[in-house]
């Protein structure tokens, strides 16, 4: 079997290629020398920066990209985070001078292009959820999330309907759904499974009262199992007078068939750095549009965008508006990025990316099912992800889920999310997406059938693993007793000799 | 219909088969058949037909590039040097998710941790976080952060902030039943000392600015910060980035929590986003404790060599949950990347420069400007200046968008108590001919209406 090996280079931090004298930029001369005297007390006095040349500030960062492992350096199967190639294309008109060089208070004529292109990411995104109105700011899911619970705040209280504290979520949501909740003062009420994976409607039925504000629902769930009961579930938020939420963290496993509004939803958030193809960036920038049904859009955050059929404007005359969740009008080069690859799917391109990332997930799920050590909790047929267990694994050789995702990487395999759902122990959640190729997808489920011989065999090797990566397995937990979050910190603790790395 | 990215379109049957399915439909068995929908959205197209709609709408815009701009208010036309963004359009960085398996992640992580240690060597904090959305949304977290750290539920800003942080902050508060006091500017623009020591008995938090929304660097930085701290408030400061080779760092004058943008390093305006709040925090555990956001730590994998990894994440959403410090996940992660890439092209010398050429060319802004328009406020002002006009500004605006000049940004709708001015910017990428053809042009403007 191939091995794969990650460039391992010694990079020094930044500041120890310090040399006194360089310099990486020549600045533009003042446009008159003029002498501005700052007030005593407020001059700079020290200041610690690198000194490099921009020849060495390339270098770095080039060797420290060469340590990182991005979609295309291979298959990213993350659960719940929808890792698909992210089209080039998207960056070239991203990177637009016309993208990159307006400022966001600009008088809206010079602006036309843009505000079209928010207004048109606003239709599409329209009919692929069957919401009425979009807001384009929230900078990510959970922003988008505070957002959608904001919202339902706003409902209740304009309504005078006061006692609407809580807000109800599976448990197996992904944390931010009830932090976000928390966070716009509700409190948050957990609702079990059932065995199957879905929602328990008993449960659901006695946990809804006068108090519920609404339902934070994740569809297909981070299970990567469809809510068969969605209706039914609706139904009963509803007449408990709450509102539906959709997490669109997984709407890449029914896009382009079926639509949060039409299974009952009241608001959604979608991630275009999940679904529509936008690189993630290491952690961000994200965008997490939010669509409301008709009864909900005056409570948007400001501004949205108009289009009277011949000048697209800013609208800030929402009066019972939430406010605003983010300076300005959201992440914007994202949203470009978005409308490039919606218009190159199309109606057509989004189903077959929709089916195929069902399909990928369904093919890996059966061919890896009874393999020895990994169990498949719960129903079998999947959306667009899977979650296998490696409990059975962890009892009878002491190689836990963590083991199986370090030896992953050993393979130039990035692991799947681990741990989470937090209802299945030593969770393996799987998302291959729509861009694994069968080859890819095969391989996939033999290193994790090898992992598993490996496991049953010689256990401490999985245990030891990473072995072919930039550093070996990471000492987190040091991380945590032993902070060490700056440079200013670790010179500190070296100079008092506690630290020998 | 970008089939191109759907390798196993081709394969369709032939893995169905392999898993005994009989078709894609029996794949959504599971959904109820009233919701399945034909959608209505237009066909796919090439990719070259999209590049060509995409540029033709986007030649609708006109940049700051064919229009000189003395728009600022918080966002400012720096110029960025292109080796930053090669550097974060390699593949590795770009289309990497949050580094969750910190073996094959080592170089985003270590590209984080330098983030957080630049910032922390601008602002003279030794705790950064690895980013949030933006200034104002910082804002918001800090104001629950000294809610939460001080068990107090007010929280005093100036009423000279902008209001894209002033709206976005009472939406992070409202949640958390935090009141917002507003404290006015004195005669010169700057936080009314007299009126803040009158409202600081049971402050959660005091926060100001430097410089402050009208460019005027606060004088009586350091007394505000004791005025907080008698009162038991935490002291939090926000602070524009270029302007930290002048001026003094934060954590050197008090401050308890420094936020500010640090996508006016490394990152294009792109329309207001996206962006990156930066959050710095003093060296005390019980602050650490209450921080939001990820937290990047240096340690050591298990042959003891250094190793960088997500560290103290049981304050995080994905742990704690409805009890954690907030509901970040995805942050900004590459936009404090490119930030860190151009602090470290810059160095100790060329942020200094850069805010020397900000500070004198704001100054020769002001003194050409004073021919034409009045300034309410004495003041050192850097990139913003707040000028008044006895004409609607309205009338000026269309005026010099005619002669292919954006002015400045409005203040009357916001601070109607200054009247027709506007908030006009300037950094080191305005050229001389741009301040004297404004001033020649508001020149005329002024005279016509005269007439």
């Amino acid at each position: 079997m191939e091995m794969y090996r990650q460039a391992k280079w010694d990079e020094p931090l930044i500041f120890e290629l310090s040399k006194p004298g360089r310099i990486g930029y020549t600045m533009p001369e003042p446009i008159e020398d003029v002498e501005v005297r700052i007030p005593e007390g407020l001059v700079r006095k020290e200041l610690n920066l690198p000194e490099l040349s921009e020849p060495e500030v390339v270098r770095h960062y080039t060797h420290l990209s060469e340590m990182n492992y991005g979609v295309d350096s291979g298959i990213y199967p993350l659960g719940s985070c929808t890792m698909k190639y992210n089209p080039k294309i998207n960056e070239e008109i991203a990177g637009h001078p016309k993208v990159a060089f307006i400022h966001p208070y600009q008088d809206e004529r010079t602006v036309q292009g843009a505000l079209q292109i928010m207004w048109e990411l606003e239709q599409w995104l329209k009919e692929i959820t069957g919401m009425d109105r979009f807001t384009l700011q929230p900078a990510a899911g959970a922003n988008g999330e505070f957002t959608g619970v904001m919202i339902i705040r706003a409902y209740h209280m304009d309504r005078g309907d006061t006692k609407r504290t809580e807000i109800l979520v599976p448990d197996s949501a992904h944390g931010t759904n009830p932090a976000s909740a928390a966070m716009a003062g509700f409190k948050v009420v957990e609702i079990p499974s059932n065995e199957q994976g879905m929602v328990d409607l008993d449960a659901l039925e006695s946990a809804l009262s006068e108090r519920t504000a609404g339902l934070m629902l994740t569809n297909p769930n981070t299970l990567g199992i469809f809510e068969e009961d969605i209706l039914r579930i609706a139904e009963m938020v509803h007449e408990a007078g709450g509102l539906l939420y959709y997490d669109g963290a997984n709407l890449n496993g029914i896009l382009g068939r079926v639509r949060p509004g039409d299974m009952g939803f009241d608001i959604v958030h979608l991630n275009l750095h999940k679904t529509f193809s936008t690189p993630h960036g290491g952690g961000g920038p994200g965008s997490g549009p939010v669509g409301v049904k008709d009864f909900l859009k005056e409570y948007l955050p400001v501004p949205v965008v108009e289009f009277d059929g011949e000048r697209y404007y800013l609208n800030y005359d929402l009066p019972k508006s939430i406010g605003k969740v983010k300076e300005f009008y959201g992440n914007f080069s994202v949203m470009v990025r978005a409308l490039v690859y919606l218009k190159i799917m199309g109606r057509e391109g989004l189903k077959e990316a929709g089916e195929i990332a069902v399909l990928n997930a369904n093919y890996l799920t059966q061919k890896l099912k009874g393999t020895r050590g990994y169990g498949l909790p719960h129903k079998e047929l999947r959306k667009h992800e899977v979650v296998f267990s490696a409990e059975p694994m962890k009892k009878e050789t002491g190689v836990s889920a963590l083991d199986v995702a370090k030896r992953l990487l050993d393979h130039g395999l990035h692991a799947p999310t681990i741990y989470f759902p937090l209802i299945v122990h030593e969770a393996l959640m799987i998302e291959p997406t729509e861009s694994a190729t069968k080859e890819e997808l095969d391989y996939y489920v033999s290193v994790l059938k090898k992992i598993s011989e490996e496991a049953y065999t010689e256990p401490e090797k999985v245990k030891g693993a990473p072995y072919n990566t930039a550093v070996k397995r990471v000492d987190d937990v040091l991380a945590t007793k032993r902070p060490i979050i700056t440079w200013r910190m670790y010179r500190e603790l070296r100079e008092k000799g506690e630290v020998d790395f | 219909m970008g089939k191109h990215y759907i390798p196993n379109s081709a394969h369709k049957g032939e893995m169905l088969e392999e898993i005994g399915f009989s078709s894609t439909e029996e794949l959504f068995s599971d959904v109820p058949r009233g919701v399945l929908k034909e959608f209505s959205l237009p066909e796919g197209k090439s990719e070259y037909e999209v590049f060509l709609e995409m540029n033709r709408i986007l030649e609708k815009n006109r940049t700051v590039l064919e229009m000189p701009s003395f728009l600022g208010a918080g966002t400012y036309f720096h110029y960025i040097p292109a080796h930053v963004k090669y550097l974060i359009e390699r593949s590795e960085f770009l289309t990497a998710y949050t580094p969750y398996q910190p073996e094959i992640s080592q170089g985003m992580l270590q590209a984080l941790f330098e983030y957080q240690s630049l910032i922390g060597e601008l602002v003279g904090l030794e705790v950064v976080n690895a980013s949030m959305y933006d200034w104002g949304s910082a804002l918001g977290e800090a104001a629950r952060m000294a809610a939460r750290f001080t068990k107090k539920s007010r929280f005093i800003v100036p009423k000279a902030l902008s209001p894209e942080k002033r709206m976005t902050l009472e939406t992070y508060v409202e949640g958390a039943g935090i009141e917002i006091e507003y404290i006015p500017w004195d005669e010169k623009g700057q936080v009314d000392i007299e009126k803040l020591k009158e409202s600081v008995e049971g402050a959660a938090g005091v926060y100001v600015e430097v410089p402050n929304f009208f460019g005027l660097i606060e004088e009586q930085v350091r007394a505000i910060g004791e005025i907080a701290h008698d009162a038991k408030a935490l002291f939090i400061v926000g602070a524009d980035p270029t302007s930290l080779g002048i001026l003094e760092a934060p954590g050197n004058y008090g401050a308890d929590i420094a936020i500010g943008e640090a996508a006016f390093f490394g990152n294009p305006m792109n329309f207001g986003g996206p962006r990156a709040g930066f959050f710095a925090v003093r060296n005390d555990k019980k602050l650490i404790r209450q921080m939001p956001g990820r937290i990047i730590g240096m340690t050591k994998d298990k042959e003891g060599r250094r190793a960088f990894v997500m560290a103290l994440q049981t304050r995080e959403q994905h742990i704690r949950r409805a009890k954690a410090t907030s509901n970040i996940c995805s942050n900004e992660a590459l936009v404090a990347v490119a930030a860190a890439i151009h602090l470290a092209t810059l160095g100790p010398k060329g942020l200094k420069k850069l805010g020397e050429v900000i500070l004198k060319n704001t100054a020769y802004f002001k003194k050409r400007m004073g021919d034409v328009g009045k300034m309410p406020f004495d003041g050192i002002n850097f990139k913003d200046v707040p000028v008044g006009f006895e004409i609607p500004y309205d009338v000026i605006h269309e005026r010099l968008l005619e002669r292919g000049i954006h002015g400045g940004y409005y203040l009357g709708k916001h601070f109607p108590e200054l009247g027709e001015s506007a908030l006009f910017a300037v950094t080191e990428t305005t050229r001389k001919e741009w301040v004297d053809g404004l001033v020649s042009a508001l020149g005329e403007i002024i005279n016509e209406a005269e007439l």
